[in-house]
């Protein structure tokens, strides 16, 4: 027993020292990240490079009001329950002033719930789910990307210039899927009376058993598709639907099909003349975002893809919050938040004070065929500001307190 | 009254008679042997009284109940013991523990959570050890323990619930010659001290003519003789399905 | 008409797609009695190898042979594993095969991400099979009837290697009777690397050829393991040709089901396995299972309660945790927290597994509901965080209460698969009942009450309730209904012939497990202050099963140490490097093979020794 105490004892003596409080150096300011790297490499990866092209951008022009930015990152896994740990070790362990980051929307509103149990500023990147901002808002919580409505409101309006009468719906089983449908039903039908709903299906994330659902929305005969299925389960999906003609004829309408991170594993088999949300990085006009591909590809040799703009305009944003706040109170933070506006390779966006949303928006285009790889024509930049919900709906949905 | 009826007991599977229209009855105090060549349905029938196995055909009557639909453990709560050819005890307990455990359920009390196990009925756990030669056996590990003594063990189990009737499936296999007479001079002592019916069936010849009163000789699923041991052993029949095995007269298995 | 036909055509090529990862897995399953969770693993790396050997030997020409060599690569990686790691342990308690396995697909996941890069990898089609044949005025592609002619082709093959050769002859004879075709002088070592080359060669196999179908991306393996292994035990285990007619079912199942239900998928499988071993306790094909070998290798060491040191021990353990908040930070105290809770969870496992020798796979199911209970009363009914908790374990008692019911009919690997089943309902029914249960964006907001708001105070409070309850599901252990739910394990035959009920006796120690389980996950509700179907994920189950095994199922709690060791690595390791499988898979496979017995069966064993050779110095 002896030996046991012995061991119990040294066991605690170590993690005395371990766990002795973070030294806070006053000429640092530290942002917490936390982000699904290991869960869902091909988005986070670039993602990680693009907030590291800011972080040193920040901090070669200064750093933020003459201190040094840091970034200490964080894997959660694709758990929310590792990324209330991981905050939790930031916010209490590494002393950071602020959370940024996530992916998943489970995630984002794990950690957006635990922002607003300790109080602590958080920015989601990512996260799509429009609960994070309206339902389940909260004071101490901004997102950056927009949500699915939004997208789901950009593609209704192509949509609405379609002829198709006839719609049938392909979405994964979940939140994502099932919110995008609902919204995208819900405009459309508004816009077009006319229209007829006639087939559904709901294949598991990352399950899609591609052939029978191909046939069982075949069956429906619609004249158009809208498909919210993206990564692995899209790329099985246009195998079988181009093999089995299900496309065939058909105008086919998918959200975040356009994004490098979706569109390029499909090569040469990407479907031609989908209408698509989506990140053309070498078509992109807006002057920003010139700069930004240059340095990008400087650094990493390669092309950005939306993960990367998606980084690179969250730690600008935060680092434009720090500024204008003076302080790394969450208080002043969340004042200095609402209605910012920030400068992105989208071009300037605003964090909506009502709902703590920024404008940034997103591209459509048609998927098209270029040497044998798959890209984005006529495309728009749409604004993200014009598909916002109205103050109204925002105070309606969103907890005013 | 006899404790153990048996009347015309069958069991076919899948179309094969393992056995037919067996009976017999088994009275108070009384040995009785079931014997017969391998295959010869020893087993089924055993397993058939201990409720293992649900007879095709037939009724079985313990203590002038019978047992049809009921289950091993029915059938040991009417007061039957039961111990197997290959002994089975609980080997991360102690040789204590172990008959404690069969106390424990027979005591009924084996659902209680909040009470220490190991100090239920001890002195009745040490009166059965014993009982059985093991007294001072009783903290051993049960995995530690010779064959016999396992065997042993498995008698003071089988008497925790103090049985009227014993069914003991080859009490002496994989013992020594010497250690095969004891066993069953013991299990014949306590049976006759008390008062306990023994329904037992064993390969080695020795063992059954020594200490039997009455032998069943069952042959290819069908009941051939019954009587006497010395009896049986001259009837012509059993003979001849001993010649042909070859082993009637064998005394080590 | 015609397009039921073609549904019913598609169903089958799905079917074969299935059966080609899921025979490898019955063969291996079968034979060595190994429930190998790499099997998507190598299945995954079979679709990877595939790709680049196709981009190295061209699309054309090189396309068939880049698949076969595939196959042949996996299953050279496959017997490299079985040799040097799964033949260590093949003596260790069953289930820590697993452990192993378990381990192995941890390390694959992180290796394919270094060497193949995070994005999805679309390999060419087939040559000779791109486009689509007409069926009945359909079209219908030419490679998925490739597929269909594939897999019976398989399943002959492997019948007649099981049937006509005396390689085939001697794996079954193994099956039946290791110790006699030991005896027979065989070498049983081989016979086992061969069978697990070939079924890993199936899995590799299966992988390459949906390169045509998919492309090769980071979460095949996880696609396909359960359902593999689902589709093994609705089929019968060790029967292929079971394999072959569940992969059917479940697939046609799937198609036509689609259609009137379209969100049937994502519990389908689990449901038909669920009705399925209700009705038919040893799956379609499959026989009665032969007795668990409890007795071959595995030494069953005694049980015995704290004697006055152990119990001195564990109090000034208690009381010396109780001083941690003092000491340490905040985030320290949450990461303990954590780490108490998962004690208590890997406790409730262990009960049931080690002093019951149920073997859960599903014990996240109890885990999940504790969390959902608590979490749906203080939000849908405002209760407060007390009469919360107590809701969480009712809860988790009803679940346990009605899904035991089905489960300790049955036994062995079919119990375990039964486990799995009900949690995985437990799970889909969380994810899609979006009114009640949030759906997968799940239950926010679910804080302490104030007066354990602190990070200190509820890390006291976690500490009382699960220090009380894992003391308590000792003294149970200890206890007479302890005594005969091992008296069941020991020797069923034995325990039902005294009169021990085995199904009642199971069935309150499954509720048992499962009420202590759920308080676990009530626990853990308010230390994350949100809940999630991740609390009833199969990864959580096999997390409890991993801390179990890990402390020792030879042992009264070896699970408590394990979870403390499993959980304090896990978080450290993903915290602080960006490849945490790899690392936390290579740990757990070191420990696997220095620890066959688990860390406290380990230490356990070294002080008897110790104790022995010390008796022995006394007496020369």
């Amino acid at each position: 027993m002896r030996t046991f105490s012995t061991v119990i004892s040294s066991v605690f003596l170590a993690v005395l020292f371990a766990t002795a409080g973070p030294a806070v150096a006053d000429d640092t300011i530290k942002i917490g990240e936390i982000n699904s790297y290991s869960a869902i490499p091909s988005f986070t990866e670039p993602y990680r490079k693009g907030w590291q092209l800011a972080l040193d951008e920040i901090n070669a022009a200064g750093g933020v009001d003459g201190k040094k930015l840091e970034v200490i990152s964080k894997d959660d896994g694709g758990k929310p329950a590792d990324a209330v740990t991981a905050a939790n070790e930031l916010v209490a362990s590494d002393g950071v002033q602020m959370l940024a980051g996530t992916f998943f929307s489970n995630i984002g509103l794990a950690v957006s719930d635990y922002a607003k149990q300790k109080k602590i500023f958080f920015l989601a990147a990512e996260p799509l789910t429009d609960a994070i901002t309206l339902s389940k808002g909260n004071r101490y919580t901004f997102r950056l990307r927009p949500g699915t409505y939004e997208q789901a409101a950009m593609l209704a309006d192509e949509a609405a210039k379609l002829p198709a009468k006839k719609w049938a719906t392909i979405a994964p089983n979940y939140e994502y899927g099932q919110s995008a449908v609902a919204a995208f039903k819900k405009l459309l039908s508004a816009k077009r009376p006319d229209i007829q709903w006639v087939g559904e299906q709901w294949p598991p994330q990352g399950k899609i058993d591609a052939g029978a659902v191909a046939e069982a929305i075949a069956k429906t005969e619609p004249d158009a598709i809208f498909n919210v299925t993206f990564g692995g389960d899209l790329v099985k999906l246009v195998r079988e639907g181009e093999t089995r003609g299900l496309f065939k004829d058909r105008a086919v309408v998918s959200v975040l099909a356009g994004e490098p991170e979706y569109l390029d594993p499909l090569k040469d088999e990407t479907p031609v003349g989908w209408i698509v949300t989506g990140y053309p990085w070498n078509a992109v006009t807006i002057p920003d975002h010139a700069a930004f591909l240059k340095a990008y590809q400087a650094k990493y040799n390669d092309y950005p893809r939306l993960g990367s703009v998606v980084g690179y305009a969250m730690l600008k944003s935060a680092a434009a919050i720090l500024a204008k706040a003076k302080s790394t109170d969450s208080e002043k933070l969340v004042e200095a938040a609402e209605g910012i506006r920030v400068d992105t390779p989208f071009g300037p966006i605003t964090f909506r004070a009502i709902d703590h949303q920024s404008t940034l928006g997103a591209f459509v285009g048609k998927t098209a065929l270029k040497d044998g790889k798959g890209v984005m024509v006529d495309v728009t930049y749409h604004d993200g500001a014009a598909y916002l919900p109205s103050d109204a709906d925002v105070k309606a949905q969103r907890p005013q307190n | 009254m006899s404790i153990l009826v048996v009347e015309e007991l069958g069991k076919t599977y899948s179309g094969f008679q393992a056995v037919r229209n067996v009976s017999f009855a088994l009275e108070a105090g009384e040995m009785l042997a079931l014997i017969g060549p391998n295959g010869a349905g020893k087993s089924t029938c055993f397993n058939m009284i201990d409720g293992q196995l649900a007879p095709t055909t037939g009724r079985i009557a313990i203590f002038g109940k019978s047992t049809a639909g009921m289950t091993p453990g029915d059938i040991w709560r009417l007061g039957v013991g039961r111990t197997f050819q290959v002994a089975a005890t609980f080997a991360s307990m102690t040789v204590a523990e172990n008959v404690q455990m069969a106390l424990i359920s027979h005591h009924a009390a084996r659902w209680l959570t909040l009470r220490w196990a190991a100090r239920r009925h001890v002195a009745e756990a040490e009166h059965l050890l014993d009982l059985v030669g093991m007294a001072d056996q009783g903290q051993r590990s049960c995995g530690e323990l010779a064959y016999g003594d396992l065997k042993r063990l498995e008698l003071a189990i089988a008497l925790a619930n103090d049985p009227k009737l014993l069914l003991m499936d080859e009490p002496a296999a994989g013992m020594a010659p010497r250690e095969r007479h004891a066993v069953m001079d013991l299990t014949a002592r306590i049976a006759r001290q008390r008062g306990i019916g023994v329904l037992f069936t064993e390969h080695d010849m020795d063992v059954v003519f020594g200490h039997a009163d009455r032998v069943l000789v069952l042959n290819r699923g069908t009941l051939i003789a019954e009587g006497a041991p010395h009896a049986v052993r001259a009837n012509a029949e059993v003979q001849a399905v001993y010649l042909g095995a070859g082993s009637l007269y064998r005394t080590h298995t | 008409m015609s397009f039921y036909f073609v549904q019913f055509v598609t169903g089958l090529a799905s079917a074969s797609s299935l059966f080609l990862v899921a025979s490898g897995l019955s063969i291996i399953f079968g034979v060595t009695r190994v429930v190998n969770f790499a099997h998507g693993a190598f299945y995954m790396l079979g679709a990877y190898i595939g790709y680049t050997l196709i981009d190295r030997l061209g699309a054309g020409v090189g396309f068939w042979p880049a698949i076969g060599l595939s196959a042949f690569a996996v299953a050279a990686i496959g017997t490299l594993i079985e040799m040097l790691l799964l033949r260590r342990i093949y003596d260790a308690p069953e289930l820590f095969q697993l452990l192993a396995t378990f381990a192995v697909a941890l390390v694959v996941e992180d290796l394919a991400l270094l060497i193949w890069g995070p994005s999805d990898l679309l390999g060419p089609r087939a040559p000779g099979f791109k486009g689509a044949i007409d069926l009945l005025g359909q079209p219908f592609p030419t490679y998925d009837l490739l597929l269909i002619a594939l897999a019976p082709l398989v399943l002959a093959l492997i019948w007649l290697i099981f049937r006509r050769t005396t390689w085939g002859v001697l794996v079954r004879a193994a099956t039946q009777d290791r110790e006699m075709v030991a005896a027979l002088g065989v070498n049983q070592k081989w016979l086992f690397t061969s069978v697990f080359a070939l079924g890993v060669f199936l899995a590799g196999l299966g992988g390459a050829l949906e390169l045509p179908r998919q492309a090769a991306n980071h979460t095949m393996d996880l696609q396909v393991i359960t359902e593999a292994l689902v589709v093994v035990v609705i089929g019968g285990l060790g029967s292929v040709p079971g394999t072959f007619l569940a992969a059917i079912i479940v697939s046609e199942l799937n198609a036509f089901g689609i259609l009137v239900f379209p969100k049937i998928s994502i519990v389908l499988v689990f449901l038909v396995m669920a009705i399925v071993l209700i009705v038919r306790p040893w799956g379609l094909l499959g026989r009665a299972e032969a007795a668990a070998r409890t007795a071959s290798g595995a030494i069953i060491s005694r049980w015995r309660p704290f004697g006055a040191p152990g119990r001195i021990a564990a109090a000034l353990a208690v009381a010396f945790a109780a001083l941690l908040p003092i000491a340490a930070g905040n985030y320290f105290v949450g990461v303990a927290t954590e780490v108490l809770i998962f004690m208590l969870y890997a406790a409730s496992l262990h009960f049931l597994l080690a002093g019951g020798g149920l073997a859960s796979f599903g014990h996240a199911a109890y885990f999940g509901l504790g969390s959902y209970g608590a979490a749906i009363a203080l939000k849908s009914f405002g209760l407060g965080m007390e009469t919360a908790i107590v809701a969480g374990i009712v809860l988790g008692l009803v679940g346990a209460l009605v899904f035991g019911w089905f489960c300790v009919r049955l036994s062995g690997v079919y119990f375990a698969m039964l486990t799995l089943a009900f949690a995985q309902i437990a799970w889909s029914i969380a994810y899609q009942w979006t009114d009640v249960t949030g759906g997968d964006n799940g239950i926010i907001g679910v804080w302490p009450s104030a007066w354990a708001a602190s990070p200190a105070r509820f890390y006291w409070l976690t500490l009382a309730l699960s220090a009380g309850s894992i003391a308590l599901l000792r003294a149970i252990t200890f206890s007479p209904f302890g005594y005969a739910l091992r008296a069941l394990r020991d020797s069923t035959l034995r325990a039902e012939t005294i009169g021990i009920e085995r199904r009642r006796v199971q069935w309150m120690g499954f509720v048992i497990a499962g009420g202590f389980a759920a308080l676990a996950g009530a626990l853990y509700a308010f230390l994350k202050g949100s809940v999630f179907p991740d609390n009833i994920s199969i990864s959580l189950s096999i997390d409890g099963l991993v801390m179990v095994l890990l402390g020792g199922v030879g042992t009264v709690s070896g699970g408590v140490v394990g979870a403390a060791i499993y959980r304090s690595l896990s978080i450290w390791v993903i915290s602080h490097t960006d490849y945490s499988r790899l690392v936390l898979g290579a740990l757990i496979i070191v420990l696997v093979v220095m620890f066959p017995k688990g860390l406290v069966g380990a230490f356990e064993a070294w002080r008897s020794a110790r104790t022995g050779a010390r008796l022995q110095g006394q007496s020369p």
